[in-house]
């Protein structure tokens, strides 16, 4: 086919283009499997049975703060990684330092407390699910960052894969902070991060297949 | 030129077709170019198909363009990924055995010395015409209709031409009754 012969096609085709439509198909892909995560918490393991009492504690709102901030700096460098040319050095940055200063807390409370309590406050009672439940409720999110990136442009796929993963486990962390019974700060600063990591990696490594275009 | 092409993409965005136009034809240009550079004049043919798949993609990815940010970089990074896919695809052309071969030695017990068939010579072997449709359809993995639109056959006589090429090859390379699936 000549080149013009496609031109002509292409401008047939043409419609109109409204502002910010990158960010609202992420948007939409986000908050659809932000609810289907949701309704799933609820209808499986549930929010903790102490809800009310625990949203009056300063623990659970650092949990909130926390999954919430990587939840909104992944949704914007998913945004950024969806342009052909775009990058994610600052969305990176932000990350890094709200997981630094959720980490200083974590050390601050470790050196605060006796030599005893150290190892409870570190594993507390759920260790051992909580990074699952957090990749597991990120599913639904994954499905809805890896949809949107589909049908805009990234071309560095593995990064691309990457920070749609770790966006969709923050937003899974979120959900999980309404049924997870910790309240310490090494236990946010460590299985949280491994939750969200493991969301990360796997995306990661599903770019390259998922993202081509 | 940044900020001519920026303000036609943007009033494309807005629908307008002639802006469309204009900006389409200026873009094939300065693509052709960049695509020779890297490629080289004997590739030409490659060009004109690299120039057409960025076209589209810059069509069906027009919405990830930000009205507010420079168009150029835009434009280079998606010719940029479509090089690199070419460049992807032409390095599995000569790795991957192209799955014919599934067809010419499914019945041949005579080992490894007829595993190097050179598909090239038998493409030469049957009528040009069949040989032209093989090495669009199998071999450079161009769809049925691009095909047809290129050749000017009807898609139906593009399906028909493979398979008897592809039953031709066959019998040139020895294989009885392998005609495999079209």
């Amino acid at each position: 086919m000549a080149t013009s012969d496609l031109i002509d096609r292409l401008v047939t085709d043409l419609a109109p283009v409204r502002r910010g439509a990158v960010a609202r198909r992420i948007a939409l892909g986000i908050v659809a499997g932000v609810l289907v995560s949701t309704v799933g918490m609820m209808l499986t393991i549930g929010p903790r049975p102490d809800i009310g009492v625990a949203m009056a504690t300063g623990a659970f709102w650092m949990k909130f703060a926390y999954t919430a901030l990587l939840a909104a700096i992944g949704a914007a460098a998913v945004v950024a990684i969806a342009r052909p040319e775009g990058g994610v050095r600052n969305a990176a940055l932000a990350g890094l330092l709200v997981l630094a200063a959720c980490a200083l807390l974590a050390m601050l409370q470790l050196t605060g407390a006796p030599a005893l309590e150290r190892p409870t406050l570190i594993v507390g009672e759920t260790a051992a699910v909580c990074p699952w439940n957090i990749v597991i409720l990120s599913l639904p999110v994954f499905a809805g960052t890896f949809w949107a990136l589909r049908g805009l442009a990234p071309t560095r796929l593995t990064l691309a894969g990457a920070t749609a993963g770790l966006a969709a486990g923050a937003f899974g962390a979120l959900v999980y902070s309404f049924h997870c019974p910790e309240s310490t700060m090494p236990f946010l600063a460590i299985w949280y991060t491994a939750g969200v990591a493991i969301a990360g990696v796997v995306g990661g490594a599903l770019g390259r297949w998922l993202l081509r275009w | 030129m940044e900020e001519r092409l920026r303000r036609l993409m943007a009033a494309a965005l807005d629908g307008n077709a002639a802006s469309y136009r204009t900006l389409l034809a200026e873009v094939s240009e300065r693509l052709k170019a960049y695509f020779l550079r890297r490629l080289g004049r004997d590739r030409s043919a490659d060009t004109d198909d690299l120039v057409q798949e960025t076209l589209m993609a810059v069509h069906s990815r027009r919405a990830t363009w930000d009205r507010d940010r420079p168009f150029t970089p835009w434009l280079h990074a998606v010719a940029r990924d479509k090089l690199m896919d070419h460049f992807r695809r032409n390095r599995s052309r000569q790795t991957v055995p192209i799955d014919e071969n599934d067809v010419f030695f499914a019945e041949d017990g005579s080992g490894a010395a007829e595993a190097r068939l050179d598909v090239g010579r038998l493409l030469d072997a049957i009528p040009q015409k069949r040989s032209d449709l093989v090495r669009r359809v199998r071999i450079e993995g161009q769809s049925i209709a691009d095909t047809a639109a290129a050749t000017g056959l009807s898609e139906a006589a593009v399906k028909i031409g493979v398979h008897r090429g592809v039953k031709d090859m066959s019998r040139e390379a020895g294989v009885e009754g392998g005609d495999g699936d079209v």
